[in-house]
């Protein structure tokens, strides 16, 4: 696949616009918005920021009548959603134990022989509670898929064929951020990673997000706790190599070397790439091009640099 | 090595009134430096006084006259991050005389008028409580209802979010003195900023106000009655709302945080969030005796019912108060009883006093714990 990632979109109308126009495919863009939930119809501003006709795939209204006409799919999906968070909760409590133990350990251990040993067992327990928590979450979902079969399911069939038929007039992808969760659960209820064949992505925000192996959620100045990043689950995969973390002003203290290293090799191999507003980048298969400025590596060493394209 | 401070190196060097014109020249008043403030006031008078209200301090403190000049002088030990709230009170002429602090530009309004404002070291104004022009704007609009309780018209005003919609519940904030809080602890500015910031979800925000609030903050059965059978009701049936006690908050500052937790202690369970700020929780271990006025007489007495109960109120609350107030004491008194009750319970102090910004300060933090908002999950 190729595409472009944007950080979260700015008032400056031409970003988008010039990022669709470099992508040099012609046609409207499929377009989804299911992360705005209730407001997923609002799109008046699009076609001009696209600087193309959009066609809205509608995915959370979709859902919203998919719900309504099949009452047992509705309440299988709301329990694994119930289980997803209370495991979500648990992860982020251990996260934030584990955290704890480790800035004490690093502060005892500071000058001592095992110092090292210590960091690079706490960075291990670290990953080792982020892989754990993938995996279980992909567990959950295996499950239910094997369980419910839900694109086999009438009330999903019928509308998975009409999103399969509006796609076939579109070469373009759009899927715009807001809530990552309520988006890649539409995304998923669809099977929309089965449908897009070679289409060209664009994708802001949360969009970009669930279009990265792994969806990395981050804040690193909220206004309670440590502001400590935690994996949501396996994204799509249509890009690889990156994650994208969109809006550093207000989440990221890009000037913390500590923490910059820190989440660095976290997700290490993965680039951890954060995006301005108005920043974007593109990709063909596994290679990087930054198109503007404003996109920064966080890279292991706790540095930040502009220089990481493929 | 303690490095000299500006005051004491002018002082050395005997400056007559061109040399105090240089000391002035360029300067910040008052000078802060490091953990040291130094007040300065310049003019003929007889005495100058600092007068501030900083619990533990003198109420009012001499500035010292530099010989040979008009220059006065008081260098005070401030911590770092503090906020004190003075005047100068000078006597000219046998009159005496407060004004603010005509050096510095800073200063704090109130309903009663204002204060020169002393940062200490590394005190910042928190960006989240300055217009951010990114930030889309909720609105206000007028409410009234027809009080049964007060027999008369009451006027609220009702914040609805940026991008409000009727297809949502929203949690309801109930703030006593509103337009205080509007004024003087820029609420629309700091609500506007953390819902675009998703540090907390979208509110309806009710402002009231009293027109007595010393009689109907004070415990008063007709307020409670007001709040809770006539306003919330009211707008529970016209607007969005949760609707329950997770999604009904309490919030009040000084006598307004007695009516928050009076109000919420007659009815028990039904306001499942508290944000209290300096409330004005006096009681007294023997008796109902007062030393604060007969303004507090119904607070004592009702601290006093409150303190002998243990009934859990509310869920959860957030409490501040500030270090210089004389409220610290009785808000601190509160915390152990509250928690023993088994109240989900955050309570911060801050280095500021009773004033309006030491209340805006505190509600990102106290708002964002009591109504966590998406901030982990949204990304636009």
């Amino acid at each position: 696949m190729r595409g472009v990632l944007l950080g979260t979109l700015g008032p400056e109308k031409p970003t988008l616009a010039g990022a669709v126009r470099a992508l040099e495919v012609d046609g409207p863009v499929a377009l989804i918005t299911a992360g705005w939930q209730e407001y997923e119809g609002q799109v008046e501003e699009l076609p001009e920021k696209l600087g193309r006709d959009i066609v809205p795939l509608d995915l959370y209204r979709r859902t919203e009548r998919v719900f309504a006409e099949d009452a047992e799919l509705r309440a299988e999906h709301r329990a694994l959603q119930e289980t997803l968070r209370t495991g979500q909760e648990y992860y982020r409590l251990r996260l934030a134990r584990s955290l704890d133990a480790a800035l004490d350990i690093a502060r005892f251990a500071r000058g001592s022989p095992l110092e090292a040993d210590e960091a690079r067992l706490s960075m291990s327990y670290m990953r080792a509670m982020d892989r754990d928590h993938l995996d279980r979450v992909q567990g959950l979902r295996r499950d239910f898929d094997e369980r419910m079969q839900p694109l086999r399911r009438p009330a999903v069939a019928r509308q998975r064929a009409e999103i399969a038929r509006l796609l076939q007039g579109t070469r373009i992808l759009a899927i715009a951020g807001g809530h990552v969760a309520v988006l890649l659960n539409r995304l998923r209820l669809f099977g929309i990673s089965d449908l897009v064949e070679d289409k060209v992505l664009v994708a802001w925000g949360g969009g970009a997000m669930v279009t990265a192996e792994r969806v990395l959620l981050f804040h690193e100045d909220p206004p309670q706790g440590e502001g400590i990043s935690e994996l949501l689950e396996p994204g799509l995969g249509f890009h690889t190599g990156i994650l994208p973390l969109p809006g550093p002003r207000h989440r990221l203290k890009l000037q913390d070397r500590e923490r910059v290293g820190w989440l660095a090799r976290r997700h290490a191999p993965f680039k951890c790439i954060a995006l301005d507003n108005g920043a974007h980048v593109s990709f063909d298969g596994p290679r990087w091009f930054a198109d503007s400025e404003g996109s920064h590596w966080l890279r292991e060493d706790g540095s930040v640099s502009e220089e990481w394209v493929s | 090595m303690t490095a000299e401070l500006a005051i004491d190196a002018l002082k050395r060097a005997r400056p007559d009134g061109r040399a105090v014109d240089a000391f002035m020249h360029g300067r910040s008043f008052p000078i802060v430096e490091g953990p040291k403030v130094t007040f300065v006031y310049r003019g003929g008078a007889e005495a100058v006084y600092l007068k501030s209200w900083v619990y533990g301090l003198p109420n009012s403190q001499p500035l010292h006259c530099l010989p040979g000049t008009e220059l006065w002088y008081l260098t005070l030990d401030v911590p770092p991050g503090s906020r004190i709230e003075y005047k100068f009170e000078v006597l000219q002429h046998g009159h005496s005389r407060w004004m603010e602090d005509p050096l510095n530009p800073h200063r704090a309004s109130d309903p009663f008028g204002a204060n020169s404002v002393a940062h200490g070291h590394g005190y910042e104004l928190p960006e989240w409580a300055q217009p951010d022009p990114e930030a889309l704007q909720g609105k206000l609009i007028e409410w009234n209802i027809e009080s049964k309780a007060f027999g008369e018209r009451r006027d609220l005003a009702i914040y609805l979010p940026a991008r409000f919609r009727p297809t949502r519940r929203y949690p309801l904030l109930f703030v006593h003195d509103g337009r205080d809080y509007l004024r003087f602890a820029s609420l629309k500015t700091v609500l506007d900023n953390l819902v675009h910031r998703l540090e907390i979800p979208g509110l309806v925000v009710a402002l009231c106000n009293s027109p007595n609030r010393i009689l109907e903050y004070a415990d008063h059965e007709r307020h409670a009655r007001f709040v809770t059978e006539e306003c919330i009701p009211d707008l529970e049936s016209r607007l969005p709302l949760v609707g329950k006690p997770r999604g009904r908050c309490l919030m009040g500052a000084s006598f307004g945080g007695v009516a928050s937790l009076s109000t919420a202690f007659r009815y028990p369970g039904f306001y499942g969030r508290l944000l209290l700020q300096s409330g004005s929780f006096a009681f007294s271990d023997i008796g109902n005796q007062n030393k604060r006025g007969p303004a507090f007489e119904p607070v004592i007495a009702f601290m006093n019912r409150f303190r002998a109960s243990s009934e859990l109120v509310s869920e959860r609350a957030f409490i501040s108060c500030g270090m210089h107030e004389s409220l610290i004491y009785e808000n601190r008194s509160l915390i152990p009883m509250l928690q023993a009750s088994g109240m989900e319970l955050r309570y911060v102090e801050a280095r500021d006093g009773h004033n309006w910004e030491n209340w805006r300060d505190r509600l990102r933090e106290g708002l964002s714990w009591l109504f966590p908002g998406p901030l982990l999950m949204v990304y636009e």
